[in-house]
């Protein structure tokens, strides 16, 4: 620490150059940021999903519908725990840019299939009350201002009542949480029933979008995934069954390989900012070869040279990566740029510290090489430079 | 040159020394069998015209460079014995510099230049601060710890130079041409301090200067030419 007051003041000797130098690190830090968030947002569900958690769609695609008598059959496969249903509702709420999902479930099954999410017992209670009842998630209420006891009208892009109008009227009777971070709590979700009663006679009565299977032994997954497609092999609807990593994961894929794109364009920023840094620091130290030599003169070793010339070049990049990654939170803490198209929008704490290994990486990078110009230099030659 | 003074008392001995730097495929000899014995508390001028090697011959005495051939042994320690590491080592215990254009670091005060020696002690912050403030008070600056260089004359910067190289009670003080680049009343003022140095704190000084009135305050002068030194002046 006794150093660190003439490692700062020799950051501050070129001011400019250091101010330029330090917004370049902090934009791509907050690059990094916002990157870090949105690749959580698309694979995020993945991270979330639960082991003991399969999805049964139609073999064909995701928007084909399924019997809803599979559900009988699939409790009698061994190895099955029990399958609850959702199917897509594609509502609108007062404007098309409003996205966020709604599902109708049965809720029982529902709450049992989802312990992650947190609901109140006595909203639950009104919820099984109530059978035109939805419950919201927390994020989604708080952006429409919504709270228990509202009526909301949404209208479905898919489903018709049987008065051939398309607006659904719910009650809010709960709002849920997230029992972890990272849980979408964006969703809403109302009862089956009052659905499949009310939807018109000939638009899919009795089918659903898709199953959730809980199995008994995550490590039996496959096996049992692999029971459930044969159970409806040759049938008019058969089913591609799938661990629910694996279904988000495809669904996210669908944009592309998320991971891939996001680590080229980090890869592109950060070679740049390699550059500008390392050139920063190559050039103070060439600036500072007769100070350099002066104190190898009255004794810094070679070894503390390189310190010197690395602490330096650590602090730089780590001050502009600090206030990138805090900057860059304080705005992903805001929420969903999109309102609705990314639920799970947050830095998560472990893109944090890997942001904080990549500034002082940076810092080591920029920073050997003019270390080691300096290590090399002779006392007697560096002296004759100032 | 014969030497007067006794091989057990001398603080510095160069012995047989020899200096080659290579330039390209031609080879320029600075320093040939050149001897030298300096006793505890002599303050030594070396004189001589430029390129004659004076400050060769301080770097080698100071451990910044190493000869071609041939011994330095300051203050018991044979230099050519040392890795460079120990080698920085030694010269933060034993050697004070003063140079020419002072070599002060400009983003630093007065104050915190003369402290840089002792960042490699195991002083506190409060015993760096008693030391630096001894420094400057020898070398009458205490007014002036908290400026920095460019707010500084010449002659207030050369004290402060002074001042870090005394700061850590080395046991020789190495000037190279400490007047050179002052006036003359400047100059004479940082001549009387190294004189009292000498004289009062009983430090060991060799300086390095072109200037005759420089060379008088000292209590000898040696005078190198091509290499070789000589008691009397170069005709």
């Amino acid at each position: 620490m006794k150093f660190f007051h003439l490692i700062w003041c020799n950051l501050k000797r070129k001011k400019l150059r250091t101010s330029l130098t330090l917004l370049s690190i902090l934009v791509a830090f907050i690059l990094f940021g916002f990157l870090s968030a949105i690749q959580q947002a698309l694979t995020g569900g993945v991270e979330m999903a639960n082991a003991n958690r399969l999805v049964v769609r139609h073999k064909v695609s995701i928007i084909q519908l399924l019997p809803e008598s599979y559900q009988a059959r699939m409790n009698r496969i061994p190895g099955v725990d029990f399958a609850t249903h959702q199917t897509w509702f594609g509502g609108i709420y007062q404007d098309p840019k409003n996205f966020f999902m709604q599902n109708p479930v049965v809720p029982e099954e529902f709450m049992k299939m989802h312990p992650e999410i947190v609901l109140p017992p006595e909203q639950m209670q009104a919820w099984l009350k109530t059978r035109t009842g939805a419950i919201v998630g927390r994020s989604t209420a708080e952006r429409f201002h919504w709270k228990i006891g509202d009526r909301v009208p949404i209208q479905s892009t898919i489903w018709s009542q049987a008065s051939g109008s398309r607006t659904w009227e719910f009650d809010i009777v709960g709002i849920y949480d997230g029992a972890k971070k990272g849980t979408d709590t964006t969703p809403l979700f109302f009862r089956y029933d009052y659905f499949d009663e009310n939807r018109r006679e000939n638009r899919g009565k009795g089918l659903v979008g898709w199953y959730n299977i809980r199995v008994k032994d995550s490590a039996q997954a496959a096996e049992v995934a692999k029971r459930v497609d044969a159970e409806f092999e040759n049938s008019s609807a058969e089913t591609k069954t799938e661990p629910e990593g694996a279904f988000v994961q495809a669904w996210a894929s669908q944009i592309g390989n998320i991971v891939l794109i996001v680590a080229a364009i980090l890869g592109a920023v950060f070679f740049t900012i390699l550059l500008v840094a390392g050139n920063t620091m190559a050039q103070a130290v060439r600036e500072r070869t007769g100070e350099l030599g002066v104190l190898k003169a009255i004794g810094f070793t070679n070894g503390r040279i390189v310190g010197l010339v690395l602490a330096e070049s650590c602090l730089l990049s780590m001050l502009g990566g600090g206030l990138g990654l805090g900057l860059a939170w304080l705005i992903i803490s805001r929420g969903d740029p999109t309102k609705g198209l990314l639920p799970m929008f947050y830095l998560p704490t472990r893109d944090l510290f890997i942001g904080v290994g990549f500034s002082i990486a940076l810092g080591l990078v920029t920073g050997i090489m003019p270390a080691l110009q300096a290590m090399r230099l002779r006392v007697a030659d560096a002296l004759r430079r100032m | 040159m014969s030497e007067n003074q006794s091989n057990h008392a001398a603080l510095v001995r160069v012995e047989s020394v020899e200096k080659i730097f290579h330039r390209g495929s031609e080879d320029i000899h600075v320093l040939a069998d050149l001897h030298l014995q300096v006793p505890t508390g002599e303050f030594l001028a070396l004189m001589g015209p430029s390129g004659s090697g004076k400050t060769t011959l301080l770097n080698l005495i100071g451990g910044l460079d190493r000869p071609t051939r041939g011994l330095v042994t300051v203050a018991g320690e044979r230099l050519d014995q040392l890795s460079d590491h120990r080698l920085a080592a030694w010269r933060a215990r034993h050697i004070g510099f003063v140079f020419q254009l002072y070599n002060l670091m400009p983003v630093l005060t007065a104050e915190r230049n003369v402290e840089l020696p002792l960042l490699l002690t195991h002083l506190s912050k409060a015993e760096r601060k008693k030391h630096v403030d001894a420094a400057l008070a020898v070398v009458g600056l205490s007014h002036r710890a908290t400026h920095y260089p460019r707010t500084l004359s010449g002659g207030e910067q050369q004290r402060v130079g002074i001042a870090r190289g005394i700061v850590t009670d080395p046991t020789l003080l190495l000037c190279d041409e400490p007047t050179g680049d002052l006036d003359r009343k400047a100059g004479n003022e940082i001549l009387d301090l190294l004189r009292a140095l000498n004289r009062e704190h009983g430090k060991t000084v060799i300086m390095v200067t072109h200037d005759p009135h420089a060379s008088a305050r000292a209590t000898r002068t040696v005078y190198l030419d091509k290499g070789q030194l000589s008691n009397e002046p170069v005709k």
